[in-house]
């Protein structure tokens, strides 16, 4: 039991990075553009968090450092594929090698100014990224370990991705917003300022990833710079949308479950199964490929996948 | 409405507009007046530049050169946001809908401020409906709506936003004429209400019918206006073609007509299980064109859908020349000769690749009996030069992607590739949907030539008095069965009518 609990606890933390680039990615995705750069706009986040946080001591400026790295990656994004109407899936990859790239660069650049070999956070930060202690409830038996003993960012996380979910489905902006991604024509006909919502959108879900990039390098390797530090979670969460069907609350419950796959392996007593470790690795991947083959089975057409998107949008074009 | 401005004379008035489009002028110096309280129609061949000056208004291209004033007062449109702010509404030749959305939803998207509880909202939508004589159900979802249907969200769309200035482009071709009338009904109630509406029409009847002025676009230049009152029919052709055609379609008598396709007892079942065709049979003759009636939806796509092999029967059979071909794939049915021509209410989602050229668009249906491993594009572009010229085709040249064409001219190029490949079945539906006058005389004539040719010719059609004269036998349809099948000379469209309706059965001669 203790054991279970300490595996929801652990999923939760695993899957918070998961959430913050979902949610971005889904605000991208719902105003037609496929950002295949997650994985380079977190590093990007991740990187102007740490440094942020090293050199300044402020928590609050490591955040928005994160966030406005990660809305400048998407901005690059935006501009090229917007803008200049450059093919979408280029630009993606190309964000994300640059993203890694001059994430890791600045890392060892700084790393050449440190005394000790290594960067790690001054304590007033890391401070604030302890878990949460609530009197009382954070006491209670189990809910408290299961619910309110987390770090801020899990109910940063939360809380973005419930907004974000008010204001694409119940909002008459968000309405407008999300017809952008199903038929931009249909869109521009109606009024909409199909340029300014696309950057709004992008630029947003941009500074979202950057947030759970900032998770990467502040909290998983707890304050201690390394290389890579985003390793691979951008591309899951790209998965990840689809298997919350574009709607950002779906996300919180999806990337909790990811992160369950991922911590499993540290979990699953030997006694009961014994598989080798690759196979949990394989796991999330397994579990995103039989996602896509059961959502493209179903035959209802609500709003979930974006009609137009990956395709680009130029007013006098037909 | 509640009020007209100062000068209740002039809605629009568009002074020298131009608007080119790398070598194409597709607007060369026009000059357009519409007035408050009145509905004029446009009127132009295919590719004379009406959806483009229509687009200027609103606001989707902007004029390289000349003026507009909105209600007295000269404006610029840049965007469509402006041209909303000025009351203008644009009802577009592609419907711009997003599929995925309620009718509720599309009807307000665009609009700021608060997000509407979906009962009030209703309330609203369905008291504009009111008012003009509308039918909708608020809650369905556009893709599963008919195309009459959505149709209505559009005109809804634009009435939400109170537009003064209504612009519709070819609202009819899609509709049957029942669904025609009842539109025309409602653009008189938004007459009355004082509103200025731009109608664009090909079908002349529909414009005599129900404009007050027409002006006449002719390559790109307005050459001009004039009363609907004081015209007619073949004044209003001779000015949009600019020369005297004639109005009457021939019909030589068959040849020696031969059945070559026999349809027994076919009947076939729609994807939701509700009968599309009960147990119909017919025969179709070479040398003869074989004309088919219904009201739209009465199971003539299920039938067009069933001999090219596209949907499964349930029961019955079709022989081609003594040989079943139920269950044959659409490929080994286009080689044993029977080709179709299916005009699609979505001309570019059907049969033709949009960004490819006309050239390549041939290619697409003569890949197959091509020998060798590269293409030979010689062959196709022969064809597409012959096809510009016999269809008079408005386009730069034979490479520029369809998509690029205009409305009318898509429609060309669909059309005269399946009359060109010689077949010895030519089943065409709607094939003059969105044809000026002009093409869709060019199209009757290309139908009596294969006629002619000894090709047995399948006409689905929803003009009444072009089936009586262009068909030799005219079969009506009602809710999948054979209502009537009978000699074209002989019947009256009067009596078609009630067929089509069920009410009154035809004799049924072989
Ligand atoms: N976006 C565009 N890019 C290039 N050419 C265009 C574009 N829009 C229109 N054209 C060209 O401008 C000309 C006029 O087109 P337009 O669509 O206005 O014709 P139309 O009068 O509406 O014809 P139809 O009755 O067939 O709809 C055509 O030759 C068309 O190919
Ligand atoms: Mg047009």
């Amino acid at each position: 039991m203790d054991m279970f609990i300490k595996f929801l606890v652990a999923a939760v933390l695993a899957g918070t990075p998961l959430l913050f680039g979902t949610v971005g990615e889904i605000l991208s995705e719902k105003v037609g553009h496929l950002n295949l750069g997650v994985e380079g706009m977190m590093s990007i986040g991740a990187c102007s968090g740490f440094m942020a946080g090293y050199f300044s001591d402020s928590f609050a400026f490591a955040l928005i450092a994160a966030a406005l790295g990660g809305a400048l990656g998407a901005l690059i994004y935006a501009f090229l594929t917007v803008t200049l109407m450059a093919n979408q899936n280029v630009t993606g990859l190309t964000l994300t090698i640059f993203g890694i790239g001059l994430s890791n660069f600045i890392g060892v650049y700084a790393l050449g100014f440190s005394e000790t070999g290594t960067l790690k956070l001054p304590d007033g930060i890391t401070a604030h990224m302890r878990n949460i202690h609530i009197p009382g409830l954070s006491d209670l038996p189990v809910v408290g370990e299961l619910l309110f003993s987390y770090n801020p960012f899990v109910y940063l996380g939360i809380l973005i991705a419930i907004i974000m979910g008010l204001y694409l489905g119940r909002t008459q902006t968000g309405l407008n917003v999300q017809s952008i991604g199903e038929n931009p024509a249909a869109a521009d006909a109606a009024g909409i300022r199909v340029i300014f919502w696309k950057y709004f959108n992008i630029l947003l879900g941009g500074a979202i990833c950057g947030i759970g990039g900032a998770y990467c390098s502040m909290i998983i390797n707890r304050g201690v710079w390394i290389s890579n530090n985003v390793g691979g979670l951008g591309w899951i969460a790209v998965a990840l949308v689809i298997f919350a069907g574009w709607k950002p609350v779906n996300a919180i419950g999806g990337s909790f479950v990811f992160g369950a796959l991922r911590v499993l392996k540290y979990y699953m007593p030997k006694s009961v199964i014994d598989l080798p470790v690759a196979f949990y690795d394989m796991l999330p991947f397994l579990i995103t490929a039989l996602v896509l083959v059961i959502s493209s089975m179903r035959k209802s057409r609500g709003i979930g996948l974006p009609a137009a998107l990956g395709l680009n949008y130029y007013r006098e074009e037909r | 409405m509640s009020q007209t401005p100062a000068n209740p004379a002039c809605a629009i008035e568009c002074r020298q507009i131009t608007k080119t489009f790398g070598s194409v002028v597709a607007n060369d110096k026009i000059d357009l007046d519409v007035r408050y309280g009145e509905i004029l129609a446009l009127l132009g061949e295919n590719g004379s530049g009406k959806t483009t000056l229509m687009n200027m208004l609103s606001g989707i291209y902007h004029p390289d050169s000349g003026s507009i004033s909105i209600a007295g007062q000269p404006v610029s449109i840049n965007s469509p946001v402006d041209a909303m702010h000025l009351g203008i509404g644009m009802i577009h030749q592609h419907f711009k809908l997003v599929d995925a959305f309620t009718a509720m939803d599309n009807i307000v998207l665009g609009t700021h401020g608060k997000r509407l509880a979906p009962k009030v909202l209703k309330e609203r939508i369905l008291e504009i409906c009111h008012s003009v004589g509308l039918e909708i159900d608020p809650e369905k979802r556009v893709y599963e709506m008919s195309v009459s249907e959505k149709q209505t969200v559009e005109i809804l769309k634009v009435l939400y936003r109170d537009a003064k200035i209504l612009i519709l482009d070819e609202p009819t071709a899609v509709l049957t004429p029942q669904e025609t009338g009842k539109l025309f009904a409602i653009l008189r109630r938004m007459r009355e209400q004082g509103r200025a509406i731009i109608i664009i029409t090909h079908k002349l009847q529909e414009v005599l019918e129900i404009s007050d002025r027409v002006t006449i676009l002719w390559k790109g230049k307005s050459i001009d206006t004039v009363n609907t009152a004081e015209t007619n029919a073949r004044q209003l052709t001779e000015l949009m073609v600019g020369r005297p055609v004639s109005l009457s379609i021939q019909r030589p008598q068959p040849q020696d007509p031969q059945p070559v396709m026999d349809v027994q007892g076919l009947t076939v079942k729609k994807p939701d299980g509700a009968i599309a065709l009960d147990g119909i049979s017919f025969d179709i003759r070479s040398g003869e064109i074989l004309g088919i009636a219904g009201v739209a939806g009465s199971g003539q796509k299920e039938l067009c859908e069933t001999i090219a092999g596209l949907t499964k029967s349930e029961k019955g059979h079709i022989t081609f020349k003594g040989e079943e071909i139920l269950g044959k794939t659409p490929a080994e049915i286009i080689s044993l000769g029977i080709h179709m021509g299916f005009v699609p209410e979505d001309r570019l989602g059907m049969g033709l690749v949009a960004s490819m050229g006309m050239v390549d668009n041939m290619l697409l249906k003569s890949y197959r009996s091509h020998k060798g491993m590269f293409i030979d594009r010689k062959p196709a572009r022969a064809l597409a030069e012959e096809l510009i010229r016999r269809l008079e085709i408005v386009t730069p040249g034979e490479d520029t992607p369809v998509r690029l064409l205009s409305g009318g001219n898509v429609q060309k190029v669909l059309i005269g590739r399946e009359i060109e490949s010689g077949p010895s079945v030519l089943i065409t539906a709607y094939p003059v949907r969105g044809l000026d006058i002009n093409s869709s005389y060019t199209v009757y004539d290309l139908l009596n030539e294969q006629k002619q040719k000894g090709v047995a010719v399948v006409f689905v059609g929803e003009d009444l008095d072009v089936l009586l004269e262009l068909c030799d036998r005219i079969l009506v349809l009602c809710h999948g069965r054979i209502t009537g099948l009978v000699d074209a000379s002989s019947v009256t469209k009067e009596q078609i009518g009630l067929m089509m309706t069920g009410s009154h059965s035809g004799e049924v001669q072989q």
